[in-house]
């Protein structure tokens, strides 16, 4: 099976690629944030601070030392698991992002769940019955959605559902999550206006995806066999636009881990996001180099999941 | 009437929404019939409305194109009046289509036999294994190779001219009654589409089906069909039994088709006509190929150890199936695709193997013009700007003289002046194509290396090109490497002839002397494949079994 041995080859290219980015892009991050102004030391002492003093907490800091040993030691510490020690409050930034992580991810993965399917369906369904009434519809509300920044959209749904109604909590964090019902409850208004905001993009790119594939030749010979239209875009289109619609949900995605501050801010969610920021203001830098490494293995994640999907659908290299 | 007809036209009239949102009606008031049986062909140029007719026989417009008054009666259904819903219940079963590009027309993801039997899939039709049953019996038919397990591989595992007995294939699987060919073997080379006429022919011929043979290639439809209708702007020109057609066309434009088909056989020019003619072009042992380089060597070689010369004033041409090289030599010539052995010599002078290496007054000298002038030309640039490029690239020509000598340009290809302030997307194909000469005109070369510059192109069309190239020719005494898959077009133009199969030259000789005494076994292969215009070519005619085996890959 020379063929397939081929495939796994090009899989294992890719696996490749992604490993030598994540490289690339610790590098990327350890330097700048190097690069950020302002000196620790200055900013944990005080203004007040001696000289002497300063110098003193530097050495003991180890930030004396030349930055690529700095950095050697750093990789060397996230391979075996130590993320380092927080500046600002001497904790393991693992303890500090542990539960920070488990939160971001819990609100991502509610929302995938939610916006996925729907986006898909729609998306999908605008393409069969392009042109129709459905497919403005759809158009019309996803150009609407894009336009309308999320803060927008999540201060308007605090003030309709939580301030006006009284339906649900304003804060998500917090919140009684005993039943499902609770749960739910808790996590609606974050992941509705998550949904929103991804869920758009998603649409409009599978809705291009699938109408370019049913613009082939032979999905018009699929017409021209008798075949209908659910099954023309079910059964030809589809299959060869799984991959640039599998590159735009994970493009789409990669936004739930770290592009959620102003939604976090909003609800009071404690996630990863509104932890890096917090450690921005304080100059905590193993904190947010952690925190930027995070967001980069979720994106390389998502993206190489995508691409391997593409390589796998492709019956060209699949056989 | 003494016969019930299976289809009958009548006032067929089409509508399409231009680019600009005009409607313009491309078929104005079609009426003929076909009896059950019978094969009838439709040929005209591109425009003609062939294809609009043959698909609106399914029911079927193209996006933008819609039916608008006329009746087609198909056996007892009226598919004018019929629902959509309706009319994909007749589609595969009581008609079906076999497509131009069967490469384009076969899902790349699925099994090709999933494909073939799919239409007993959506009309409910029962039994599956009965289905595969009749689908390697149709294979076997069709004299597809390994007819028990092609179905389970993928469209791209399988070559083109099997490609396209597939998809007849697919389409006779229903049974209908009524099967349209939409020009199937135009994109295959000769080689190859004797094969699939022979197949198309015996199937037809064994079951009571009727088909549309839709295509520009008279040769081809005397082979295979009954009756031919001539199109042309949409209207019917000429009816008649295929014999008529050919030997006695009564239309105007019949008869130009035919003649355009007859090549005017080319006579060297006589500009110092002389023993010690100097060569124009030499080539020296030149390889060349693509892929990452392995040793100095690319992975994927295609050209191999090609010499030859071509003397002032002459022309060569090169012909070979798809494949053979033919292109890549023109773009290894050109330096497109710098060569990893080998010289070219211009006029007796080494050329740098890169494009990037050679001189101006280097790159003036040979000129290359491609196939589709559609994908050549910019389409965001008026035509006075892709000819004026290489005016003031080559000759530092600017401002008012440029304007000056663009209209002169335009005016050796025969075309107005006023067409200079036009886009490429405003004219005609052979238009285009005069154009893209044009600019390579403009460089004022010694060498023309011409890609395939007239297939793409109606016969009528596509002889007037040839005829402007010969124009050329004896004004400005340029040489031509002309390269194409269409023997009688090299006939029409050059002196000699180069043969080429897998990247090797198996054979040079005169052109006008090509048909009669080749004497390499894939030349005599190639110069029989081509159709010739007798009804009976086909049928009477007979190649060497072994010789087929070993050169045409069908």
């Amino acid at each position: 099976m020379s063929a397939s041995l081929a495939t796994w080859i090009l899989v294992a290219q890719r696996l490749a690629i992604a490993l030598l980015t994540l490289v690339i892009v610790s590098f990327a991050v350890f330097f700048a944030t190097e690069m950020l102004p302002g000196d620790v030391a200055q900013i944990l002492l005080g203004q007040a601070a001696t000289p002497e003093a300063v110098a003193g907490l530097r050495e003991a800091m180890g930030l004396d030392e030349p930055a690529l040993l700095r950095f050697l030691g750093w990789m060397r510490g996230l391979v075996s698991g130590d993320f380092g020690t927080s500046y600002v409050n001497d904790m393991p930034v693992a303890e500090l992002i542990g539960d920070r992580l488990i939160n971001s991810l819990r609100l991502a993965g509610v929302t995938t769940a939610v916006s996925v399917p729907v986006s898909l369906v729609l998306g999908i369904g605008a393409a069969m019955w392009r042109g129709s009434f459905f497919d403005r519809t759809v158009s019309i509300l996803t150009i609407s959605v894009i336009s309308v920044p999320e803060f927008m959209v999540a201060t308007l749904a605090v003030l309709i559902f939580a301030v006006w109604l009284g339906w649900l909590p304003a804060l998500s964090y917090g919140a009684d999550t005993g039943s499902l019902a609770a749960m739910l409850k808790a996590y609606a208004m974050p992941v509705i206006s998550l949904s929103f905001v991804i869920s758009a993009q998603m649409i409009r790119m599978t809705r291009a995806a699938v109408i370019e594939t049913i613009n082939t030749p032979y999905v018009e010979m699929a017409l021209l066999k008798g075949a209908g239209r659910v099954r023309m875009v079910l059964v030809h289109a589809l299959p060869n636009a799984l991959g640039p619609i599998a590159n735009a949900v994970a493009l789409s995605l990669s936004y739930l881990v770290g592009g959620v501050i102003i939604v976090e801010t909003i609800f009071n969610y404690p996630g990863v996001a509104k932890l890096m920021v917090d450690a921005v203001a304080t100059r905590d830098l193993p904190l947010i180099q952690s925190c930027a490494m995070i967001f980069c293995v979720s994106y390389l994640t998502l993206i190489t999941l995508a691409d391997l999907m593409a390589i796998l659908s492709n019956p060209r290299l699949r056989r | 009437m003494t016969k019930q007809s299976l289809v009958s036209v009548r006032d067929l009239h089409i509508g399409a929404i231009t680019d600009s949102g005009r409607e313009v009606e491309i078929i104005k008031g079609v009426n003929f019939e076909i009896a059950p049986g019978e094969i009838v062909a439709l040929i005209g140029e591109s425009g003609s409305g062939k294809t609009t007719i043959a698909l609106s026989l399914m029911g079927h417009a193209r996006p933008g194109c819609s039916i608008h008054a006329g009746t087609i009666r198909l056996g007892e259904h009226d598919v004018t009046a019929m629902s959509e819903r309706r009319r994909a219940d007749i589609r595969g079963t009581e008609v079906s289509y076999v497509p131009q590009s069967a490469a384009a027309a076969f899902n790349p993801s699925k099994r090709i036999m999933d494909q073939v039997i799919e239409v007993t899939a959506i009309h409910n039709l029962p039994n599956r294994s009965g289905a595969e049953a009749r689908a390697v019996e149709l294979f076997r038919a069709l004299a597809l190779p390994s007819p028990e397990t092609i179905g389970q591989r993928y469209p791209h595992q399988v070559s083109g001219g099997q490609l396209q007995r597939l998809s007849a294939a697919m389409a006779l699987i229903g049974d209908p009654k009524l099967v349209i060919f939409d020009e199937p073997t135009t994109a295959l080379d000769v080689t190859t589409q004797i094969e699939v006429l022979r197949a198309f022919r015996s199937v037809m011929e064994k079951s009571d089906m009727a088909g549309v043979y839709v295509t520009h290639d008279l040769a081809v439809v005397a082979q295979i069909a009954d009756r031919i209708i001539v199109l042309k702007g949409g209207e019917i020109q000429e009816e008649g039994t295929t014999e008529q057609i050919v030997n006695a066309p009564r239309h105007p434009y019949t008869k130009e088709l035919l003649a355009a088909f007859d090549p005017v056989p080319h006579e060297a020019i006589a500009t110092a006509d002389g023993p010690d003619r100097a060569p124009l072009l030499e080539v020296d042992r030149l390889s060349a190929g693509y892929g990452s380089m392995r040793g100095g060597e690319p992975t994927a070689k295609i050209l191999d150890d090609i010499s030859f010369t071509l003397e002032r004033g002459r022309n060569l041409g090169v012909v070979g199936e798809s494949g053979s090289g033919k292109s890549t030599l023109a773009r290894a010539i050109a330096g497109i695709l710098p060569p990893y052995r080998g010289e070219v010599l211009v006029n007796g002078v080494a050329l740098p193997a890169s494009l990037g290496q050679r001189s101006k007054e280097q790159l003036r000298q040979a000129q290359i013009v491609f196939q589709l002038a559609d994908t050549a030309l910019n389409p965001a640039q008026p035509i006075e700007t892709i000819l004026g490029r290489p005016l003031t690239f080559y000759h530092g020509i600017k401002g008012r003289a440029r304007e000056k000598r663009v209209i002169e340009l335009l005016d050796m290809v025969q075309l107005p002046a006023a067409l200079r302030h036009r886009l490429p997307m405003e004219l005609s194909g052979g238009q285009k194509q005069r154009v893209n000469l044009a600019r390579a005109l403009g460089a004022e070369p010694q060498l023309i290396l011409c890609d395939e510059i007239t297939s793409a192109l109606d016969t009528v069309v596509a002889a007037a090109i040839l005829e402007l190239l010969k124009e050329l020719q004896r004004e400005l005494s340029l040489s031509y490497m002309f390269i194409s898959h269409d023997l009688s077009t090299v006939e029409a133009i050059c002196d000699d002839v180069l043969v080429m199969y897998k990247g090797e030259i198996v054979e040079r000789l005169p052109a006008a002397t090509m048909s009669t005494e080749a004497q390499h076994p894939y030349s005599k292969l190639l110069v029989s494949s081509v159709p010739k215009l007798d009804t009976g070519w086909l049928a009477g005619l007979e190649q060497d079994p072994e010789l087929i085996a070993r050169f045409a890959n069908r």
